[in-house]
C-alpha cells in the first residue's frame, strides 16, 4: 500500500523541526532517510506515526493511517523492564492480545523471534540484554504487529557491522516478500545505499533532495549536507562506497 | 527451535508465576489463622476452627473471634492489598520504582483531611465515626487530582507527575505539621495516633466497603493490562503500540484515589506496603501486568497480615500501632532483598 505523505510539518513550541515535507513511498519498497543530527528525520517519523502534533496529510492508500497497520521502533532501546524478551516482542501484537495468549500470536512471535535469532533469548529479562540485542527485541516487536508499514528509527546503531547487514537483509527481505512500505533512518551512507530503494535526504527540517541511491549520493551532497569531503567509488558488484576523507572547514 | 518449544517456554513462564501466586495463596492463608489466633489472649489454632466453623462451646471465643480478631485480619488483608495494588499501578503508569501513595504524597493528603476533622471538628453529613474516614478519602483524591492536574502541564510525562507528587508531599506534610501546632494536646494526641496507622478500629462494615473498592477495580484493571504492561517500555513507545497513554493515566489515578483513598481512611498512613509490595512482585514474577498486578496485591496483604501478628507480639501485651512494625520489619527485610537481587530492574 502507498504512503503519501504532503506538506507535513511539526512544530515543538517555538522551534520548526519540519516543514512542507512530501514524500511517497510504494510497497515492497524501502525507503531510507538520511541527514544530520536534528534535521527532523526522528520528528518526520513520529508525524508519520501519529505520535506528534502535526500539520499536513499523511495517508496509506488515501485513507488516514490506523495505528494497527504500523509496525513502529522507535531510537530509544533503554528500557529495563523486568520483562522477557517473548512478552516484550508480544506487545507488537497489544491490539490483538487477551488475557490468555492464543496460539497463533505465539507463532507470530516465533516466526519474528526464528528470522532475528533471538529464540535463545526468549525468556530472558531486557535488563539482562546488551544494547544491540535490545535493538534487535524491539525490530523483533515492529515486525510481530505484522504490519502494513515499518517505521524504522535507527533500527541498527547499536549493532556491531555482521549484525547491522544482518539486519537490514532480513528487513529488505521482509520488505519485498510481505509487499511492506518501509521507511527506516539510517545514518550509515553506505548501508543506505546498499539496502534502500530510495533515499530521501534532510536538512533543518527539510527534504534537500530524493531518488535512487546512485542518483541522490554524490560528493556534492555528501559536503553540502554533511559537511564532509568524501570520495564515492564503486564495488565490484556495482554498489556505491562511500568514504569520507575529513570535514570541511566552512560546513 | 519448533512452535512447540516456544509454546512449552510461554507455559512454563506460566506455571513458574501461577505457583508464586499459589504458594501467596497459601501463606496468606496461614498467616491468617495465626493473625486470629494472636492477641492478648493467644487461641489455639483448634479453637479458631472450631469457632469459623460454628463448633465452637464457648460464646466468650466466638465473641472474641466473630467480633474483634476476624474483622481485624480480614482488614488486614484487604487494606494490604489495596495498597500493594495501588503501588504497583503507580510505580507502572510513572515508571518510577520509588513511587507509591506514600512517597508522592496521597497519604500525607489523607492524614491532613483526617487531622482536619480532628482539629477542627469539620462537620460531615455523616455519623460522627465516619467523618475522619469520610475526610482521609476525600482528601487522597483531592491530593490524587492535584498530582495529576500539575503533571498535565507537561502532557503528564513520568517525570513531572513524580515532581508533581513530591510538591503535594511536603504541601500536605506542611499543613498536617501546621494543624498539629495549633492542635489542643488531646487533639494532637489522636492525630499522632491516627498516622501510625492502626488495625484495631477494623469492623466487618468497614471491610466489605474496602473489599467492595478493591473487587470494582479489577474489571477495570484486565482491560488495561496489557496497556499498563507496554507503558512499562515508556511512553513513546507505548504510544508507538497504539495505547493512549495520556487516558489510561488518567484511569488509572482514579483507581489509586479510591485504593489508596479507602485503605488509609480506615486505618491510617501505612507507608511500607505499597512501596516494597510492588517490588516483591517483581522480583517474583516480572512485569507482565497479569501477574504483576495480582502478585502485589497478594503480597501486600499477606506482608499487612504478617505486620499485624507482629504489633501484638513484640512487645508483650501491648498491641504497637501498626505503621510503625511495618517499617521497623519491614524496611530491614527490604533491603536484604533489593541486594541480593542480581537482576538489573532499576
Amino acid at each position: 500500500m502507498k504512503l503519501t505523505v504532503a506538506g507535513l510539518s511539526v512544530r515543538y513550541g517555538a522551534r520548526q523541526a519540519i516543514a512542507a515535507v512530501d514524500l511517497t513511498a510504494h510497497p515492497g519498497e524501502m525507503l531510507a532517510v538520511i541527514g544530520p543530527n536534528g534535521s527532523g528525520k526522528s520528528s518526520l517519523v513520529k508525524a508519520i506515526a501519529g505520535l506528534v502534533t502535526h500539520a499536513g496529510v499523511v495517508a496509506f492508500d488515501g485513507s488516514p493511517l490506523r495505528p494497527e497497520r504500523i509496525g513502529y521502533m522507535p531510537q530509544d532501546i533503554g528500557a529495563r523492564a523486568a520483562l522477557t524478551v517473548l512478552e516484550a516482542v508480544l506487545l507488537g501484537r497489544l491490539g490483538r492480545l487477551g488475557l490468555r495468549v492464543r496460539p497463533d500470536d505465539l507463532a507470530a512471535v516465533e516466526a519474528v523471534l526464528g528470522e532475528l535469532d533471538l529464540m535463545p533469548l526468549a525468556s530472558r529479562y531486557l535488563g539482562e540484554l546488551s544494547g544491540g540485542q535490545r535493538q534487535l527485541v524491539f525490530l523483533a516487536q515492529a515486525l510481530a504487529s505484522e504490519p502494513s508499514l515499518l517505521l524504522l528509527d535507527e533500527p541498527i546503531s547499536a549493532l556491531d557491522i555482521r549484525h547491522q547487514l544482518e539486519v537490514m537483509e532480513i528487513v529488505l527481505r521482509m520488505t519485498k516478500s510481505r509487499g511492506l512500505t518501509t521507511l527506516v533512518i539510517l545514518h550509515d551512507l553506505n548501508i543506505a545505499a546498499r539496502f534502500a530503494d530510495a533515499v530521501m535526504v534532510m536538512r533543518q527540517g527539510r527534504v534537500v533532495c530524493s531518488g535512487r541511491p546512485g542518483d541522490v549520493i554524490d560528493a556534492s551532497m555528501v559536503a553540502a549536507v554533511f559537511g564532509v569531503e568524501a570520495a564515492l567509488s564503486s564495488a565490484p558488484d556495482g554498489r556505491l562506497i562511500v568514504t569520507p576523507l575529513r570535514a570541511l572547514a566552512a560546513a | 527451535m519448533s512452535t512447540l518449544s516456544l509454546t512449552a517456554t510461554y507455559a512454563a513462564m506460566g506455571a513458574r508465576r501461577v505457583a508464586v501466586l499459589a504458594i501467596g495463596c497459601a501463606a496468606i492463608l496461614v498467616s491468617l489463622v495465626l493473625d486470629v489466633a494472636t492477641g492478648p489472649a493467644f487461641l489455639p489454632v483448634a479453637a479458631v476452627a472450631k469457632s469459623v466453623f460454628g463448633l465452637a462451646q464457648d460464646r466468650t471465643v466466638d465473641a472474641i473471634i466473630w467480633s474483634i480478631r476476624l474483622p481485624i485480619a480480614f482488614v488486614a488483608l484487604v487494606v494490604g492489598a489495596a495498597l500493594g495494588l495501588s503501588g504497583a499501578i503507580m510505580q507502572t503508569i510513572l515508571n518510577n520504582p520509588l513511587a507509591s501513595s506514600y512517597t508522592l504524597g496521597v497519604s500525607a493528603g489523607a492524614g491532613f483531611g483526617a487531622a482536619l476533622v480532628i482539629v477542627l471538628g469539620v462537620a460531615m453529613p455523616v455519623p460522627e465515626a465516619w467523618g475522619i474516614p469520610l475526610m482521609a478519602f476525600l482528601f487522597a483524591g483531592i491530593a490524587c487530582a492535584g498530582v495529576y492536574g500539575i503533571g498535565q502541564a507537561r502532557e503528564s510525562s513520568p517525570e513531572m507527575l513524580v515532581l508533581a507528587g513530591i510538591a503535594l508531599l511536603f504541601l500536605f506534610q506542611a499543613l498536617l505539621a501546621l494543624l498539629q501546632f495549633v492542635a489542643s494536646p488531646e487533639a494532637l494526641q489522636q492525630i499522632v495516633f491516627w498516622l501510625f496507622g492502626s488495625l484495631q478500629k477494623a469492623s466487618w462494615s468497614k471491610l466489605w466497603i474496602i473489599t467492595a473498592v478493591l473487587v470494582a477495580c479489577i474489571p477495570v484493571l484486565v482491560v488495561d493490562v496489557w496497556r499498563l504492561t507496554a507503558l512499562k517500555l515508556g511512553d513513546e513507545r507505548a504510544r508507538g503500540l497504539g495505547v493512549d497513554v495520556r487516558r489510561l493515566r488518567l484511569r488509572c489515578f482514579v483507581l489509586i484515589s479510591a485504593l489508596t483513598g479507602v485503605a488509609v481512611a480506615f486505618v491510617g498512613t501505612i507507608g511500607f506496603v505499597g512501596l516494597v509490595a510492588p517490588h516483591i512482585a517483581r522480583m517474583l514474577v516480572g512485569e507482565d501486568q497479569r501477574s504483576f498486578l495480582p502478585a502485589s496485591a497478594l503480597y501486600g496483604a499477606l506482608l499487612l497480615s504478617l505486620a499485624s501478628i507482629a504489633s501484638k507480639t513484640v512487645l508483650p501485651g501491648a498491641i504497637v500501632p501498626i505503621g510503625i512494625v511495618t517499617s521497623l520489619i519491614g524496611v530491614p527485610f527490604f533491603v536484604w532483598l533489593i541486594l541480593r537481587n542480581r537482576r538489573a530492574f532499576w
